[in-house]
């Protein structure tokens, strides 16, 4: 009703100034109006502007003295013409509060004489009070003086009126058209779309989160790096075995035994399985003497090499254990080059913080040919690191017992500007590679590095537990980019 | 790593000159050691304590934190690490050591007793002559003992050091193994004379000696040295004697290293004798030290001899990959503290003398390393491996595939061709022939132009499949054909991702999560209109769409894509009955 009594009036008058006027006029419901309007406005069929008024409201009391006259009044008229009425007679006649302020007023008013016995002072009064509160109620206005006598009675309140004035809107339509959130197949079936007004679309929030799949940001990473692997002609090695021997893990790497690697403060030891079950014994013969007392051009460690140390078993510390099997079986064919790599679980015995974890992921590649140099190496991480986003690298000399030349490798950094390690390199040593039984001129090149470091580096995650394991932020794997290296 | 801490005002004192920390470690670098950390004794005594207080009588002298190898036992001390980098900037020559010229009879002596064999069978021992120590001096020789137990000593397993003022000595000395009670002695820093076996369970409350107590606290017998008055020097590998301690003033230091490594023990005693000649009468000069088995087997320790090795020039060139003439390397070597000469005149091998200092060279691999080291790793010219690069482009479109693919759509692979009415009127569009390629003998009217959008056939795919049950998801990802002035021959492509949801709804807002979606995998974030960081959505008109219900992608302030409830007209066109969502983005804007 209150709709259609608005479209009506706009498709002939430019302009509905005030809606508590035009409610009022057209016999229709304040708060009706208002809805009908805010409604409109919201698809523009109309432009609202807010308008406010200052205006008088009865309270309680002013409502009843509207309808019922003041109390002074009521007094006066209960009183005789002639005469005189015993005060409490008088009281007894009216509503206690209606006697309490009637008294008082009346008094004032000089109308009525107050004592023991009440008597007109005056034969005719007139009721202004309840003149004015009805006027008000109407809505005329009044004049200040009036109104602070009312106002300093209790019998009127201000208050702020909120209203609208009203034109057209972009939209306009003397009739609204029917409004839909969506398309469906029965407005398509009915053929009634064209009919349709759709809701307005907020088009500045995103859209309801999506249900799908995600992967983990460490596996993408992972994946991206195997693909860089394969394209640089490198063949994976098969790492699914994470207990290994302590020989394959370390004496076979010529890592001595004394080695701090090897204290169980760094490794995990077995209970169960103890030990290796079988080792290759011309192998092992060679192994122990090289480490006992050189050969290949090598002088040895010189100490007594023990078979029990090289039979207990472990995690593998490193996917060089793997590395070291394949170069084993490698050197028993005839000489053929190689490249390979692994991503794969190591484990030591560490305790967890923020940057350490028991259990990691290892990256690691190698080289394996005739005749390969120091410059083969920075080549081959030049390329490896470049497709990872870090061209800036540079070298720093290192130690480690189963490369010389070792070479540290750092790249520049350009958030933190500042040179940050990525990851280590080397050459193996003759006395790893010889007992093996590759020719002399063969080398290898080799470098690892861990997979969760870069991870956290390129998703922005300090805490290597938000990243991987159970204590893992379930968001975080949900929301993560796509994995561009080597894409870049 | 060994961490070394050293005074860097003494440290650059022997180096002879001052480094900015910058210029310092860059030294470091080059050289294969590490500043880890740069402190003060004040900072590091109120780190133990745990005090903030600022107390002035602390010593705020800057102390160098180094990382150094961890088979570089002669850098394990101020001295060490000074004396290689002097040599390594080519300010100082290598020393040679020598053993002085003593006769046999004038020689100390240590006789070792069969009992040993059973704990800790061997002993090393020398003696420093006429030792100048000062504060620092001092405190550098107990440090080094230090690092040296905890490092290559295996926390004293392997080798346990004892230094001794030998003016309060007599020798002979013997090392023997007794039962416990029956040693007893004044041990260092007590008064009271305890006997070994109430020794060990004194100290067993003692935090820095009780993790010792183990390596022989459950053999029958102890390992001890007297001298010819059975005066204890040690009780091997817990504690010295209080007798023998060295002080400021000592003169001349006895040292012996017992052991359960030999090669070890000589290590150790050459970095100790070594290190310290430096600061005796006779530079660089050890006094010997017999030292008789108890099967009369005599050695004479310590044994400073140079190790040789002749290293073929190719081993090492071709192992670095970089020429270099026998002099550069053996300049080179000179300054990595190995001597290193030509071998005969004219000859291609080099003869290198490793001295007793660098324990660590086992191999010529060793020794190729320093001449890598000394011409700096980062002057070696690299070498490519082959290897080949992907195709940013189709690596981007498979990742970006597996994704939406995860999100519940199904991948459809349509063809490029198709009918001109199929690529504009059936979509309401205008052919105004600036955009189609258009095929110039056509077969069939299927393939008269190539494909400006995925559109037509991933609507042709949806009006073929009415019968399968709604929703449909589906995506494409492929190329579409654009005419390109730019281009030789007028045209190029460009790869599009396009998807579309079928069903009862028109699945807008699912379409909506999916651009949020994609442009999360790309790492973009969404921003406000007009932002040019990120991306944003905005309301289109365009006709193939229904109006209101469709918003173009924008990325970076580029249009690159849009989607919207597809028009009921283009949907009558396909004959699909059911409302549909499509999407459309170029991908290339990725890369």
């Amino acid at each position: 009703m209150a709709e259609d009594a608005i479209l009506g009036y706009l498709a002939s008058h430019e302009e509905i100034p005030d809606s508590g006027k035009f409610a009022s006029q057209h016999g229709l419901q304040q708060n009706d109006v208002v809805n009908v309007i805010k409604s409109l406005h919201g698809f523009r069929y109309i432009d609202a502007q807010d308008i406010k008024r200052e205006s008088w409201m009865l309270t309680d009391e002013g409502k009843k003295y509207a309808a019922e006259g003041s109390p002074e009044v009521q007094l006066f008229l209960a009183v005789p013409p002639e005469g005189f009425i015993a005060k409490d007679e008088l009281q007894k006649k009216l509503d206690p509060s209606v006697f309490k302020i009637g008294c008082s007023q009346a008094g004032k008013n000089k109308w009525v004489d107050m004592g023991k016995q009440v008597s007109r002072k005056v034969q005719h009064v007139e009721d202004k009070v309840k003149d004015l509160l009805v006027r008000i109620q109407d809505g005329q206005t009044i004049d200040k003086d009036d109104i602070n006598s009312l106002k300093a009675r209790k019998l009127i309140v201000a208050q702020t009126w909120k209203g609208y004035s009203v034109r057209k809107g972009p939209n306009y339509a003397s009739k609204r058209k029917k409004v839909a959130t969506d398309l469906t197949r029965e407005n398509l079936q009915r053929g009634d779309w064209k009919e349709l007004e759709f809701k307005e679309y907020n088009f500045n929030a995103k859209g309801p989160l999506a249900d799908a799949g995600h992967l983990h940001p460490l596996l993408k990473v992972k994946q991206q790096l195997k693909n860089i692997f394969l394209q640089m002609g490198f063949e994976e090695m098969p790492t699914n075995n994470f207990v290994e021997s302590s020989f394959w893990n370390f004496d076979a790497l010529f890592q001595p035994q004394q080695h701090p690697a090897r204290d169980s403060h760094d490794t995990f030891f077995l209970e169960a399985p103890s030990t290796t079950r079988q080792l290759p014994e011309d192998y092992v013969e060679l192994v122990k003497r090289v480490h006992e007392s050189g050969g290949y051009g090598s002088r040895g460690y010189m100490y007594d090499w023990k078979r029990e140390e090289a039979n207990k078993n472990l995690l593998r510390t490193h996917t060089t254990a793997v590395s070291t099997r394949m170069l084993y079986a490698l050197a028993k064919q005839p000489f053929a080059p190689k490249r390979y790599f692994s991503i794969d679980r190591v484990f030591r015995n560490e305790s967890v913080d923020r940057t350490h974890l028991a259990e990691f992921h290892q990256i690691e590649g190698l080289v394996c040919d005739r005749g390969l140099t120091l410059g083969d190496l920075i080549g081959v991480l030049n390329d490896f690191f470049s497709r990872l986003g870090m061209s800036k690298l540079r070298f720093k000399p290192a130690y480690n017992p189963y490369t010389e030349p070792s070479m540290e490798i750092f790249s520049y950094h350009e958030g933190l500007k500042k040179w940050v390690e990525i990851g280590n390199s080397g050459m193996f040593r003759p006395e790893m590679l010889l007992p093996m039984g590759f020719p002399e001129d063969v080398r290898v090149i080799a470098w690892g590095l861990s997979l969760e470091r870069p991870t956290m580096i390129l998703y922005g995650i300090d805490n290597i537990r938000d990243l991987f394991g159970h204590k893992v932020d379930l968001s975080l794997i949900k929301r993560n980019p796509i994995c561009r290296l080597g894409i870049d | 790593m060994p961490t070394v801490s050293v005074a860097r005002d003494r440290l650059f004192a022997a180096l002879g000159r001052s480094y900015t920390q910058e210029e310092f470690e860059e030294l470091c670098f080059n050289f294969g050691i590490e500043l880890d950390d740069v402190t003060t004794e004040k900072a590091i005594i109120l780190k133990e304590r745990h005090l903030e207080d600022d107390n002035s009588s602390l010593d705020d002298e800057v102390i160098y934190k180094i990382e150094v190898p961890a088979n570089r036992y002669d850098l394990l001390c101020l001295e060490g690490l000074a004396q290689a980098l002097c040599i390594f900037n080519g300010h100082e020559k290598i020393p040679r050591y020598t053993v002085a010229n003593i006769s046999k009879e004038s020689m100390l002596k240590m006789q070792v007793k069969k009992e040993t064999s059973l704990i800790r069978p061997f002993v090393v021992c020398a003696v420093l002559r006429g030792i100048a120590f000062d504060e620092a001096r001092y405190n550098s020789f107990i440090d080094l003992q230090d690092k040296l137990h905890q490092n290559i000593c295996r926390k004293r397993t392997l080798v346990a050091i004892g230094t001794h003022d030998l003016d309060t000595l007599q020798g002979p000395f013997t090392y023997e193994a007794l039962p416990p009670p029956e040693i007893n002695f004044v041990p260092l820093k007590q008064v009271k004379h305890f006997r070994a076996d109430e020794l060990m369970e004194f100290y067993k409350s003692d935090l820095k000696l009780k993790k010792f107590l183990h390596i022989i606290e459950k053999s029958k017998v102890f390992p001890v040295i007297y001298d010819r008055n059975r005066t204890v020097l040690s009780l091997p590998p817990i504690i010295n004697g209080a007798h023998s301690a060295i002080t400021l003033k000592t003169k001349n230091v006895f040292i012996e290293c017992t052991a359960t490594d030999l090669t070890k023990a000589k290590i150790v005693l050459n970095t100790m004798v070594t290190t310290f000649s430096a600061y005796c009468e006779r530079k660089f000069e050890v006094e010997p030290v017999e030292v008789i088995s108890f099967d009369g087997n005599s050695s004479v320790y310590p044994d400073l001899s140079e190790y040789n090795m002749e290293v073929p020039l190719s081993y090492i060139t071709g192992s670095i990959g970089v020429p270099l003439e026998v002099d550069e390397v053996t300049s080179l070597l000179n300054r990595m503290q190995v001597h290193a000469e030509q071998a005969g005149l004219g000859g291609n091998n080099i003869n290198v003398s490793v001295p007793p200092t660098r324990s660590d060279i086992l191999h010529p691999c060793d020794v190729m390393e320093d001449v890598a080291i000394a011409y700096g790793y980062n002057n070696i010219p690299k070498r490519k491996l082959s290897s080949l690069k992907p195709l940013p482009l189709n690596q981007l479109s498979d990742l970006i595939r597996y994704e939406i693919a995860m999100n519940g759509f199904a991948e459809v692979l349509t063809w490029i061709l198709c009918s001109k009415k199929e690529n504009f009127e059936m979509l309401n569009r205008k052919d105004d022939k600036t955009t189609a390629v258009v095929i110039g003998n056509p077969r069939s009217s299927d393939f008269e132009v190539v494909r400006t959008s995925l559109m037509p056939g991933m609507l042709k795919t949806v009006g073929h499949n009415k019968d399968h049950p709604k929703p449909i998801k589906i995506f494409e990802v492929g190329d579409v054909v654009l005419l390109d002035e730019k281009k030789d021959v007028g045209a190029s492509n460009r790869r599009l991702l396009a998807a579309l949801y079928c069903g009862a709804n028109s699945g807008f807002e699912l379409i909506h999560s999916l651009v949020d979606k994609i442009m999360e995998v790309m790492g973009t974030p969404f921003v406000p209109v007009g932002n040019s960081a990120g991306y944003y959505i905005e309301l289109s008109d365009e006709p193939e769409f229904l109006s209101g219900r469709q918003a173009k992608i924008i990325y970076k302030g580029r249009r690159i894509g849009i989607f919207g409830i597809v028009h009921p007209e283009v949907l009558n066109n396909f004959d699909i009955p059911d409302p549909c969502t499509f999407l459309e983005l170029d991908i290339e804007n990725f890369l």
